[in-house]
């Protein structure tokens, strides 16, 4: 199983659970696996068309999986997947 | 007839501040690289007039707003900024006669603080916890209701990346034949947009790698995640490699930066310089090229230089600070 780290404003939708376990061979496999668990974090987690949401990154251990293979991203049972709001940077 | 000078001027080669910024030196810094085959370089954009790389970005937000007639002499420029924007535009605006206001979040260091009001720009906050989001968020509430505000919107504005595009990329290129990866800071995105599209012309076999923050909890007081923010100007295709790592990374390569190679750096320097050597691990060989954004003298107060990381940890420090 994976661990995924459930930021702040996601955690009303898993009972104020901050890391959760989940099954999967890919990132979506993964994250659908959290909706099933989790049901109101779906609509935030995802689009009407299945895609990610636009202000959803999610990382594969550090790296942002948009610029890997987004959804389709493989996933090791040792990996951890991190979901982070989209923030401005900047100064 | 008195001696020549050993060090001569610069002979006037500048006609104002504003004429020095750019042309930063980049330096080798040996003793980074992972493997003789790799060699890692900085491009010290601390040298700029105001200390950063955002001289490059508030000048080309200024001249652009200048050249399109869009701020006529006295015209009052409001920016969202947690610091090195609003010291740089306050700089500018303040030599060519624009009253500057600044909306910032109200957890940045106090040095922030005090320079901006140094140049004399009028300061409005936003909630820290809310980050820069809630910077941008009220600025352009405010420019909404006033219409005599005129917002460059680093964000939104490629005139942002346009500045390293024309600028900061071709100075690197005068540099070096080969660019093997570029690795900067990810914030409005302007540094990797347009060091990013310019490498690539040269040689698309070219890494662009983007360091970002990972955001403490302290600083993700989103009411819900539809109110997450991607600057426009972002495009996430040119982007090889992104990367976040975490306040804890970057202090430590902070300080790994002064003590090995005497770099005093910003904060996030360190954690882009922590991406460099990690894209540099993986290659075996190239040049690998980042950017150091500003040096540390902005972030003494927060104690990053002077306590040890278990100190940081202990006071908080690491989850709280705000360094990007």
């Amino acid at each position: 199983m994976s661990a995924i780290k459930i930021p702040p404003v996601l955690r009303p939708s898993t009972g104020g659970e901050r890391e959760v376990a989940a099954d999967g061979g890919s990132v979506g496999e993964v994250l659908s696996s959290l909706a099933e668990q989790h049901p109101g974090t779906k609509a935030q987690l995802f689009a009407d068309d299945g895609a990610l949401n636009r202000y959803v990154n999610v990382y594969l251990n550090d790296e942002d999986v948009r610029v890997l293979d987004g959804l389709e991203t493989p996933v090791a049972d040792t990996d951890t997947l991190v979901i982070l709001p989209a923030m401005a940077g900047g100064r | 007839m008195a001696p020549g000078l050993d060090s001569r001027p610069c002979g006037g080669r500048y006609g104002d501040l504003v004429g020095a910024i750019g042309n930063t030196p980049l330096v080798e810094l040996k003793r980074l690289s992972p493997t003789p085959g790799v060699r890692i370089f900085a491009k010290l954009e601390s040298y700029n007039p105001t200390g950063s790389v955002k001289d490059r970005v508030a000048r080309a937000l200024i001249e652009d707003a200048e050249d399109k007639g869009a701020i006529p002499p006295g015209q009052t420029i409001l920016e969202p900024t947690s610091g090195n924007t609003g010291i740089s535009l306050a700089m500018i605006c303040q030599r060519k006669g624009y009253p500057l206001t600044v909306v910032m979040p109200d957890n940045v260091t106090a040095e922030r603080t005090q320079l901006l009001t140094m140049y004399g720009a009028e300061i409005v906050y936003s909630p820290g916890e809310q980050g820069s989001n809630g910077a941008v968020a009220k600025a352009l509430e405010m420019a909404d209701t006033d219409a005599s505000y005129y917002v460059p919107y680093q964000y939104g504005n490629p005139a942002n990346p346009l500045a390293h595009y024309n600028g900061t990329a071709l100075e690197i290129l005068e540099e070096l034949d080969e660019v093997t990866a570029f690795v900067a800071g990810l914030g409005t995105g302007g540094t990797l947009m347009g060091n990013g599209r310019r490498l690539k012309e040269h040689d698309d076999g070219t890494m662009i790698v983007a360091a970002e923050p990972l955001q403490g909890e302290l600083v993700q007081g989103l009411r819900s995640l539809d109110d997450g923010f991607i600057p426009p100007i972002i495009d996430l295709s040119l982007l090889d490699r992104k990367i976040f790592v975490s306040n804890r990374d970057a202090v430590v390569w902070t300080k790994r930066l002064l003590a090995e190679e005497g770099l005093f750096a910003g904060v996030s320097s360190g954690a882009i310089a922590s991406i460099a050597v990690r894209v540099a691990n993986d290659l075996g060989e190239g040049n690998v090229v980042f950017v150091v954004c500003d040096d540390g003298w902005k972030y003494l107060s927060s104690g990053v230089y002077t306590k040890s990381i278990d100190e940081l940890e202990a006071d908080g420090t690491l989850e709280r600070a705000s360094f990007w």
